[in-house]
């Protein structure tokens, strides 16, 4: 299967950013080779999820019909091989956000089960009645309801730091100075909003909030595929990213911690390979980062998930963020001279999305006709539905790129967005 | 594209774009609320229920693509001055249209058959039958919301 070939026959240079060959890189996934109701698929819905290269299917392939043992447990070969190449993971994780030490990773089934890991451990034992927690308006749900109900567990209160009108956090305005306090226990932010593209100012969110002595959890799922991310740099207290969105496996993903306060966290589940001893008096806890791996692990996710890094790291996330960037600028200017579509979200600085309506058009319907032309986009509230309301929109179509898309994708879109005023309008 | 045009009859665009009935019904004795949680469509649904349990009036309320906006404005239409039996009956068979498990016989839904379309867009049936699972839960007198989950 040839994807480039079979797409876009007759196309012959690279459009994109010099040494950049998209073309060559789309024959790396498969999937892309596809045809969706007879049209050849065009996939802009990375943010949701992004396609697998072929590297990471085969990574998955070969352990389980080469390696696949049990790890850190039993002395035959192929558990020794399994472990190998299960702790290998670990430290390019580490390498990949550039942590200190590996034993700082622990392996989570998302971003989503690790923002409840913290809510959970750190969050219990830290927390208190009359304590409050700080999160942004751009945040997805899976960064408020683990924090809601440790609110509700530890009877603490929820704040937000609010937006402006292009979907950029107030900090500079005061807003977040103000809602920092001397209750202030906790922090958590998205890195990039998933709804809008919004990059945080991060090193600032962190500075302002460390100059309290307030912790901060980032949320980087939607960071991890479009930017280097550097937690020492940024001074990150947790740092949570998903696999599948970085064009690995689904159900794994890390959360990085600083050590110290990893060490004083309880664990969060209790199970094999979390222990160190086991008596019915008393169990003595493994050291880190075992202690938050309870049970056998998702040992071929993890091992897909270093292959994505290996991949990621093969192109080079410099040259991935410039080329999706020329996609994000040409995307914007395509669209908005499209009359009656208007975008949510303008921030400054953005990930390669746009997120849009239609003038007397439901983003529903938008999805179904773009469907039916081969474009897969995401339509709906994306798990934002708080920053939904905020724009005073019930849904929007959002089409998010990732390094295998093209320019001439985007005026694919653009055509069918014209298709859709045509049919509904 | 033919299968656009299945999908987007005339008559349910200028439904959605012209909904019937779109209001508040001030003497309304039941009312419902219907959301769909995966896509963010919400209706109210009021009705006017005489003491047989014939739908007097009925009004709705809400937002949602042009699928749940022009079935519930039809919707209106076809259940007025029925009893909640008949109304139930029309719901079935609408049902069975739009999942494809009709047995031909569409005639018997008169301008309802117009979404026969959505049976070849399994994700959009949610859409076609929010505002009658809605109307089910008023009729059923139930103060929860309805959902298509």
């Amino acid at each position: 299967m040839n994807a480039a070939t079979n797409i876009y026959p007759e196309t012959k240079a690279p459009a994109t950013t010099s040494g950049y060959d998209v073309f060559r890189i789309r024959q790396d996934f498969p999937i892309l080779g596809l045809k969706v109701h007879g049209k050849p698929l065009i996939y802009l819905d990375n943010a949701a999820t992004s396609q697998k290269p072929q590297v990471v299917i085969d990574a998955i392939t070969s352990y389980y019909s080469a390696s696949n043992a049990n790890i850190h447990r039993g002395v035959h070969a192929l558990s020794e091989l399994a472990t190998q190449s299960y702790e290998n993971a670990r430290t390019k994780v580490q390498r990949f956000l550039n942590a200190g030490d590996p034993s700082e990773i622990i392996f989570v089934r998302g971003t989503t089960e690790g923002i409840n890991l913290v809510a959970q451990t750190y969050g219990r034992a830290n927390i208190k009645a009359g304590d409050e927690i700080i999160i942004s308006a751009l945040e997805h749900h899976s960064n408020i309801v683990p924090w809601q109900i440790l609110c509700e567990q530890q009877g603490a209160r929820l704040r937000v730091i609010p937006i402006n009108d292009q979907g950029e956090l107030l900090l500079n305005e005061g807003e977040f100075e103000k809602l920092l306090g001397p209750k202030t226990k906790l922090v958590a932010i998205a890195h990039v909003s998933n709804a809008l593209g919004t990059i945080v100012p991060l090193r600032k969110v962190i500075e302002m909030a460390h100059s309290r002595n307030v912790p901060v959890v980032v949320d980087g799922a939607q960071a991890a595929p479009h930017v280097n991310i550097d937690v020492r740099a940024l001074d990150a207290d947790f740092y949570v990213f998903s696999s599948h969105k970085i064009f690995g496996p689904t159900g794994i993903g890390a959360l990085y911690g600083k050590r110290a306060l990893l060490e004083a966290m309880p664990p969060y589940q209790g199970g094999g390979d979390m222990i160190s001893s086991v008596t019915f008096e008393k169990t003595l806890y493994n050291k880190l980062p075992y202690k938050f791996e309870a049970g056998t692990p998702d040992i071929s996710g993890v091992i897909g998930l270093g292959a994505a890094i290996d991949y990621l790291n093969k192109i080079g996330l410099d040259r991935i963020a410039a080329h999706e960037h020329e996609l994000l600028v040409y995307a914007t200017q395509v669209l908005s001279a499209i009359p009656g579509l208007r975008l949510i979200g303008t921030a400054r600085n953005k990930a390669a999305l746009v997120s849009f309506v239609l003038e007397n058009i439901h983003a529903h319907d938008v999805g179904t006709v773009l469907d039916q032309e081969g474009i897969a986009i995401r339509t709906g509230h994306h798990c934002a539905q708080p920053l939904m309301q905020r724009f005073g929109v019930d849904a929007t179509a959002r089409a998010s790129f990732a390094l295998y898309n093209t320019k001439e994708e985007v005026d694919a879109l653009a055509a069918g967005i014209h298709k859709v005023q045509e049919v509904l309008g | 594209m033919a299968d656009l045009r299945e999908l987007y009859q005339e008559v349910i665009l200028e439904h959605s774009k012209a909904p019937r009935n779109f209001r508040e019904l001030a003497a309304a004795n039941r009312k419902a609320e219907g959301y769909n949680p995966l896509c963010g469509d919400h209706f109210t649904v009021y009705l006017d229920v005489e003491e047989d349990g014939r739908i007097r009036d009925i009004a709705f309320q809400g937002s949602g693509c042009a699928i749940s906006k022009a079935s519930a404005s039809m919707m209106t239409q076809s259940v007025k001055g029925k009893t909640r039996e008949e109304a139930e009956k029309i719901f079935d068979r609408f049902h069975k249209l739009v999942t494809g498990q009709g047995n031909g016989n569409s005639s018997e839904l008169g301008k309802l058959s117009v979404f026969s379309g959505v049976s070849e867009f399994p994700v959009r049936v949610k859409c076609a039958t929010l505002a009658w699972h809605t109307l089910r839960a008023a009729l059923e007198g139930t103060l929860e919301t309805a959902s298509t989950e």
